[in-house]
């Protein structure tokens, strides 16, 4: 028995739930959200902070409207991801974990989609595009501007 | 509509065989991620309006992933007494035509795959094989896949017509706790996570441990890449896992389950949070499940993009409290797990086999595989290989059987070199060993590992210093830091790699490699660190040529590494159609259009796209 009294910790899963729905709401994680997360779930500040910088998919920054994630996962690193990251770098003018200036893209990479057998693979938002080559992109990127209204 | 005892699940399946087998005109649509990265969306609503405007009546189904991936999108067509067709490489043009074919009283040859073979004889199409006739197929025998892309994964009524549930009732209303642990351990189940642990006993410790409550856990942080065959289960099968974890929570004693699900797979977090849903609505999920007096829930925990989760001891730690750093073992999960308590945790598809070895028994299971290695293994077949897909085989099949049987071998031609198997903590075996058997020990023996079941595929266009590198890159982003000799060592070996790939390496750097990599693996604290030096050193001791290729002559075999290589245009072949022109990332090419270009070698990057891309292969790597 401890000689003071300790808060129940949270139900399992909690405070990944708490950030995730979080995520969801404001496309990343504003530190007034994590101070109320703290509060409400009874655990310290640190631990919610630790757990919030300790994952990929989680940021502390705002994103751009749009999240374009490149798999850099073994089937699609060996079947030309790399020249996927290099034309969508190239096209944006921003490197990975950096937003455009006009906060339309923010590019990412990740290890694994799940989806090797269409490698090499992009995520943009929920689509996920297979089986593509590095002069498919910018008619990907065409179609999420075009959808803002922007043009090409 | 509630499920009470036993026969309620007659009710269930009743309904759920009146849209798996209507009596009309059945469509599926592989719609689980792999699909949806190729269009299915746009194949299936193609196929719904334009069977709205001939006024063609038909079930149309969104199924999930038959697993031969490298011809999707497929369409699964159904038509009672005719047969059932695959129709491969769909589009909504193909779609549209297939619809009036079949409006007009037509089974279409044209774009079919193959004829699924049904209980009934079906009418074979001329010239199409039968599914099981395929090379791809051909050897395959699927159990933790039997459902998938067979049924609609959303509705329950569908698994439990493929005997679905048939196995928690027998486990809860005819066996003792200890029946089932004894018939998990007769099958000889092994763990399918990676480990290959024996799974009957893993449960039998958690039986027997002191401590309640107790706790079953599906790990399905399916993190390795190149593998995704828990990602296909959870979308295109989630009641085959949720099943086998009720079945395992019976057997242990433990009434909460957690499904941590991979952050990354938001469609199988859908899925199997419907999934769940569903068995509590239906009373499979809650008290008093079966009228048998036992009670078991299930809560979905989604992940959030960190490799190390997937260790057991950091995915427990995740759940627990957010951060998912790995804890020294023993103590096992088994002993003391989630919250301090004994716990069971399993692989998705070590779940999904339960449920298929609880409903046909443990004998049927041990006639499958060989001595020590029983039951299937699921692949995910992948890289520079012909046919990519999942593939479920019985232990024991040959690497070449895998590699050039069912994939077809080389992609376009090229010449297969190696395979990487068991992801980050694997190796690469060269294809000199293809003659071995797939099982966990000949894979261990040979340096690399089974692991969760990624297998890529390798040709001489890969380099393998590069891929070495590559796998270290990857270890030493998601090594946690906690302990040193994974954090330091990673980085070490990582700094190597580089050096040589960069052309500045020595031949001693090969022997500080391979010492720091027999440090990392005896020090490190869990299995990421313990296993991030077996793709180094399986290089290191299959293609130690290709080391010193690029060490001593400068020169990268495959053509990969850029400070080793060169890319030129060949004037007598180049005609100028610009291509590369417009897609070069870096504008380091120039020339007049139909008139041979040029690469400025100073602004070339070395990316090698204009390479790929080139329509009459006038872009030479100089190696």
């Amino acid at each position: 028995m401890p000689l003071i009294p300790q808060p129940a910790p949270p139900a399992g899963g909690a405070l990944l739930a708490r950030l995730h729905a979080i995520n969801a709401e404001h496309g990343y994680l504003p530190e007034a959200e994590l101070r109320l997360a703290a509060d409400e779930l009874g655990v310290p500040t640190s631990q919610v902070y630790s757990a919030a910088s300790f994952y990929a998919a989680f940021t502390l920054e705002p994103r751009g409207r749009h999240t374009i994630q490149v798999c850099l996962g073994t089937a699609c690193y060996i079947r030309g991801g790399d020249k996927l990251l290099e034309k969508l770098q190239a096209t944006l003018g921003v490197g990975p974990g950096e937003t455009t200036e006009d906060r339309a893209f923010t590019l990412e990479t990740v290890y694994c989609l799940g989806s090797c057998s269409m490698s090499p693979v992009i995520r943009v938002d929920g689509d996920t595009y297979g089986r593509l080559r590095a002069d498919r992109l910018p008619r990907i990127l065409k179609k999420y501007r075009a959808a803002e209204g922007q043009g090409p | 509509m509630r499920v009470h005892m036993r026969s309620d699940l007659d009710r269930l399946r009743a309904e759920g065989l009146s849209t798996l087998y209507p009596d009309g005109l059945r469509i599926g649509v592989g719609m689980a991620t792999c699909g949806l990265a190729t269009g299915a969306a746009a194949v299936y609503d193609a196929l719904r309006d334009e069977s709205a405007a001939r006024g063609l009546d038909l079930t149309l189904v969104a199924t999930g992933c038959i697993g031969y991936c490298q011809q999707e999108p497929l369409v699964d067509v159904r038509v009672p007494d005719r047969g059932r067709v695959l129709y491969a490489r769909m589009n909504p043009e193909r779609a549209r035509a297939l619809v009036a074919a079949l409006a007009g009283g037509e089974l279409p040859a044209e774009g079919a795959l193959a004829v699924i073979p049904e209980d009934h004889p079906s009418k074979v199409l001329p010239g199409v094989p039968f599914l099981n006739e395929l090379p791809f197929y051909a050897r395959q025998h699927k159990i933790i896949l039997r459902n998938s892309g067979l049924v609609d994964p959303t509705r329950v009524e569908e698994y439990v017509a493929r005997e679905g549930y048939q196995a928690l009732a027998h486990a809860l209303l005819d066996l003792s706790q200890q029946d089932v642990i004894d018939e998990v351990v007769s099958a000889g189940l092994r763990g399918r996570g990676g480990g290959g642990f024996p799974t009957g006993c893993k449960w039998q410790v958690c039986r027997d441990a002191a401590g309640e409550p107790k706790y079953v856990i599906c790990n399905g942080d399916e993190g390795d890449p190149g593998a995704y065959m828990d990602r296909t289960v959870l979308e295109s099968d989630p009641h085959s896992v949720i099943e086998g974890m009720i079945i395992g929570g019976y057997a242990v004693g433990a009434h909460e389950g957690t499904l941590y699900v991979r952050d990354e797979y938001p469609l199988a977090v859908e899925r199997v949070s419907q999934a769940v849903a569903q068995a509590e609505e239906l009373g499979l999920l809650g008290e008093d499940i079966l009228g048998s007096g036992f009670g078991f829930r299930i809560d979905v925990v989604r992940g959030a993009g960190a490799f190390v989760c997937g260790e057991e001891t950091a995915l427990i730690a995740s759940i627990e409290g957010g951060l998912g750093e790995p804890s020294p073992k023993p103590p096992y999960p088994a002993v003391s797990g989630l919250w301090g308590q004994p716990t069971v945790i399993n692989n998705v598809k070590t779940w999904a086999s339960v449920s298929a070895i609880l409903a046909r028994g443990a004998a049927w299971y041990t006639g499958i595989g060989v001595e020590g290695n029983r039951g299937t293994v699921v692949f995910s077949l992948v890289g520079k290989v012909a046919n990519t897909g999942l593939v479920e085989v019985p232990l024991g099949l040959t690497l070449r059987e895998m590699i050039e049987g069912i994939g077809g071998g080389g992609l376009d031609g090229k010449v297969v070199k190696a395979v990487q198997t068991g992801g980050p903590s694997g190796g690469c075996l060269p294809a000199r060993l293809f003659h071995l058997p797939i099982d966990y020990e000949t894979l261990t023996q040979a340096g690399s590992i089974m692991g969760s079941g990624g297998m890529v595929v390798m040709d001489e266009e890969t380099c393998m210093v590069d891929v070495a590198r590559y796998f270290l890159t990857f270890t030493m982003d998601e090594s946690c830091g906690k302990c040193t000799p994974c954090r330091e060592g990673t980085r070490a070996m990582y700094e190597i790699l580089t050096r040589i790939i960069d052309g500045g390496g020595t031949l001693e750097d090969l022997d500080n490699l391979e010492e720091i990599a027999t440090w990392v693996k005896a020090a490190s604290l869990c299995g990421l660190g313990q296993t991030a030096p077996n793709p180094v050193l399986s290089t290191l001791r299959y293609f130690r040529d290709e080391y010193e290729a690029h060490i001593v002559e400068k020169r990268c075999p495959a053509g990969v590494c850029r400070a080793l290589i060169r890319l030129a245009i060949q004037p007598e072949l180049c005609t100028g159609c610009g291509l590369c022109l417009r897609e070069c990332p870096v504008g380091a090419i120039t020339g007049e259009s139909k008139e041979p270009h040029v690469i400025d070698p100073d602004l070339c990057t070395r990316c090698r796209l204009c390479h790929d891309i080139c329509p009459v292969g006038a872009v030479e790597i100089v190696r």
